[in-house]
């Protein structure tokens, strides 16, 4: 049994979106700060990230070590991501044990170590993340590309940081940023599962509602301004697999283009798992399979576009097959794309990509977890946890004409960064 | 339990099929989705060295053509509902996995009889699949934790049939023929003992008949069962080599031994060895010494696979290469630790319970359902594998648990592979 959603603010501004589902004795809780990656300035670029494993590393009510262990212990799972519009930390724990999550998250918000010495030791550790991360070739080419479709504004940036910044932070820029963004003023509280509302919420206010809010963060000012050309990034490394990304600029998450842009991809490329828990599944009677992976150019091909608070990036990728060429795939790619304009997508292929759409929500709403993480990016990328309740109707509410409308005014070359990943001729084998 | 209790024989569904499928069903109306999962005994033991990777390639060819249905039409139907189907070829089974509404179930298990008995193997499609399987393997010819588990696998098993990949090699792949897959398919694709299990807003009998008549009339009197396994050599003094792959930032270490199947009378005593060692908590004491005490990885984790056999029990780790010597004899130290002190009684408790624990969370899903229902099938652990095992944890010891550290852990002989950019200051890792 799930019950409707109920969402109420505390007088220190904190947010607590509630549901309870009775399916199963779980329930997960989740807190969500509005501060990613794109609220970092030059110089200390992957401040986000870097508090966020400070987060593990102790406060008073769970010292160093313990917090892990204690939700282990509980029969707990754990984790956090730092994204570019927002910090996220969860634990889904049998349901007569979710108390712990309100002890811990409530000490945190406040109260976490930040000590010399515990910092330095991350340090080595999150050089670690970003040196793993950059044996990748996908993560080397979109660290370019990204930068090179976004010069003003802070998405230009990876959230891992840039390596220098990383060897320069200091305790007391963490401990700063810290301050500034982690109030109950800039978070949201998502619970979903096994409780009783009326108690949880009770619960909340005990727990939180002491804490003082902070002075309100500065909005993101710095947009970016139009693109006026079509941008091509070259990465050279390691390696014998060649990589091509089309990277469009895309609308916000709560703009009107955006939900007809989802069915767009997930007509043209067959993704539509719209970010969320649940993949997108297969995608081999998409078109963008057909001209790209049926044609023996590229050994797999796919578009992906993500809600974001600001206009981010709407991305086709296709790795290609060995003896086949980045030019001859971007070629094939374009075809495809002006096949796109001379016979536009059909309302068969539009009432697929709803369907799909329909069942990949059905499956990724079974779970507390995924609940919890649905609700929140929504409040994160939208405002409103509405955004991701109407997700079906607003899919449903689109037409031929507004998809026709989104293709004509962002799949445009004067609107895309290209990127290729070239595999080295010295590569190791 | 206020609303479910654990599956189990009380309401886990099973019946066999007269042609030997057998089918469990648990019904969860909680959500309209249900989750087809299963394997059959069609194994890349069956393939040998020189063929490595057929197995995994016919499972990937079923689904690209059949009698009934063009590799157009499979997936125009799946996705044009928003299902999923899947098959995969492992060293002792093939499996497959598929999703969707509870609406297409009927959709879902005629495409998986169909691509199971009716495929044709068309030329085109095993030329664009074998393209694919070609790129993923230039793809892991550059990743660092492949080629280090990869290696560590080929140095550990030497000559064993646990000792190659199962997504085959370069030279492989390139030489398989259509025969190959024509006649793998005829020779170990059959009904004998393959499992079915179906979680999802279903009735279970509703289920059965639908399988019946999807899969209840399928044969194969030409189906050949996997052969033996040999015996595993454990090796016999520290078996060392080195992955060379110059320009990466980042070198991977993957270190470890044969580990214990499941059915061993001491592998829960092996794998809760394994939960304290690099499991519980964030990466156990793996990740306490090596993450969070020394800062010198982002993971540092241990896994037990505990399957049908001696399947490596292994450390696997990330770190700068100048740090590769200092990571490797931390890891060691900790797994000599295991070996030589009994597990504090409070630190065994905290595993005990993570265990235990968490089983609510593990089974909240119809995919975490299927999973386990199979595996008690699969591994023979009986349907009451749930109501019985928090005994079996509770009766695990710190003696228990070192016995098992004892048995089958060990720090001079073991198999230690790095793959990466060439090292500093450790002439003995330099070569490969």
């Amino acid at each position: 049994m799930t019950l409707p959603i109920k969402k109420s603010e505390l007088s220190n501004g904190l947010t607590v979106v509630s549901r309870e589902m009775h399916h199963a004795p779980v329930a997960s809780f989740w807190i969500w700060y509005r501060v990613g990656s794109r609220n970092e300035k030059p110089g200390q670029t992957g401040v986000s990230h870097w508090v966020e494993h400070m987060m593990f590393k102790g406060s008073p009510l769970f010292p160093p070590g313990t917090l892990d262990r204690t939700v282990s212990r509980l029969g707990g799972r754990f984790n956090a991501f730092t994204w570019i519009d927002f910090t996220a930390y969860y634990e889904t724990m049998p349901s007569d044990h979710i108390g712990l999550s309100l002890d811990l998250e409530a000490d945190r918000m406040v109260n976490a170590f930040m000590d010399e010495e515990a910092v330095n030791s991350e340090r080595t550790v999150i050089l670690s993340e970003r040196h793993m991360y950059e044996n990748q070739p996908t993560f080397l080419l979109h660290e370019e590309l990204t930068s090179a479709a976004f010069r003003v504004h802070p998405y230009h940036h990876e959230v891992i940081g840039d390596e220098i910044d990383l060897e320069t932070m200091t305790r007391e820029d963490l401990r700063n940023y810290y301050q500034r963004h982690y109030a109950p003023n800039n978070a949201v509280v998502v619970v979903v599962g096994d409780f009783d509302s009326e108690e949880m919420l009770a619960q909340i206010e005990e727990h939180f509602g002491t804490i003082p809010p902070s002075e309100a963060v500065a909005p993101v000012l710095r947009q970016e301004p139009p693109q006026r050309g079509e941008r091509r990034v070259t990465v050279t490394g390691p390696g014998d697999a060649a990589y091509l990304v089309h990277a469009y600029r895309a609308p916000a998450a709560t703009d009107p283009d955006f939900y007809p842009l989802v069915l767009l991809n997930a007509a043209f490329a067959g993704g539509s798992s719209l970010g969320f828990f649940a993949g997108a599944g297969s995608n081999k009677s998409s078109r963008l399979y057909k001209a790209l992976v049926a044609a023996d150019l590229a050994a797999s091909a796919n578009g992906s576009l993500t809600p974001t608070i600001d206009p981010f990036l709407y991305r086709i990728s296709a790795i290609a097959r060995p003896g086949r060429t980045l030019a001859e795939i971007e070629t094939a790619l374009d075809e495809a794309l002006s096949l796109l304009a001379d016979e536009p997508i059909g309302q068969i292929e539009l009432d697929k990509a709803v369907k799909r759409a329909k069942a990949q929500f059905v499956m990724a709403s079974e779970s507390v977890t995924g609940q919890g993480q649905m609700i929140g990016m929504s409040e994160m990328v939208a405002g409103d946890y509405g955004w991701f309740e109407s997700t079906l109707e607003q899919l449903t509410a689109v037409t031929l004409e507004d998809v026709e409308r989104v293709r004509i005014h962002y799949l445009r070359p004067e609107n895309r960064t290209v990127g290729w990943y070239v595999p080295s001729a010295n590569g190791s084998k | 339990m206020p609303d479910r209790t654990y599956p189990g024989p009380h309401n886990i569904h099973r019946t066999v099929l007269d042609n030997g499928i057998v089918i469990l069903v648990y019904e969860n109306f909680a959500a309209a989705s249900v989750v087809v999962e299963g394997y059959l005994w069609a194994a890349a033991l069956s393939e040998g060295r020189e063929r490595a990777g057929l197995a995994d390639y016919v499972a990937g060819m079923l689904m690209r053509g059949t009698k009934r249905r063009s590799f157009d039409e499979i997936y125009e139907e799946l996705e044009a509902v928003g299902a999923g189907l899947d098959f995969s070829g492992g060293r002792h089974l093939s499996e497959f996995s598929a999703g969707g509404l509870a609406e297409d179930l009927d959709l879902l298990l005629d495409l998986l009889s169909d691509s199971l008995r009716n495929p044709t193997f068309p030329t085109q499609e095993m030329e664009q699949l074998r393209g694919e399987i070609m790129t993923g393997l230039q793809i892991r010819a550059n990743d660092t934790r492949h080629m280090a588990g990869l290696r560590f696998r080929e140095l550990l098993y030497n000559g064993h049939p646990y000792g190659y990949s199962t997504d085959g090699y370069p030279e492989t792949i390139a030489a398989i023929t259509r025969e190959d897959l024509e006649l793998f398919h005829a020779r170990h694709y059959g009904p004998q003992g393959m499992t079915l299990t179906i979680v999802g807003a279903v009735k279970a009998d509703e289920a059965i008949d639908r399988v019946e008549a999807a899969l209840g009339d399928w044969r194969n009197e030409a189906w050949i069962a996997p052969p033996e396994l040999a015996p595993v050599v454990r090796p016999n003094g520290k078996l060392e080599d080195y992955v060379a792959m110059p320009e990466k930032t980042q070198s991977d270490i993957v270190l470890g031994l044969p580990g214990p199947p499941r059915a061993v009378e001491d592998y829960l005593d092996a794998s809760m060895a394994n939960t304290i060692l690099g499991v519980f908590g964030m990466m156990g004491r793996l990740g306490e010494r090596v993450r969070e005490e020394q800062g010198l990885a982002y993971y540092a984790y241990s896994r037990l696979q505990g399957g049908l056999g001696p399947s490596p029990w292994f450390v696997s780790t990330g770190v700068s290469p100048e740090n590769v010597a200092l990571a490797t004899e931390s890891i060691l130290v900790e797994i000599e630790r295991m070996r030589q002190e009994p597990v504090p009684e409070e630190e065994l408790e905290d595993s005990k319970l993570y265990r235990t624990g968490s089983l609510p969370v593990g089974l909240e899903t119809n995919d975490g359902l299927a999973s386990i229902i199979s595996d008690m099938e699969l591994l023979d652990l009986g349907l009451d594998y749930l109501q019985r095992f928090p005994d079996l944890i509770e009766a695990i010891t710190p003696q228990s648990v070192q016995a098992a550290a004892q048995k089958y852990l060990s720090t001079e002989e073991i198999a230690i592979v790095v793959a990466g950019p060439p090292l500093d200051g450790d002439p003995s890792l330099r070569s490969g």
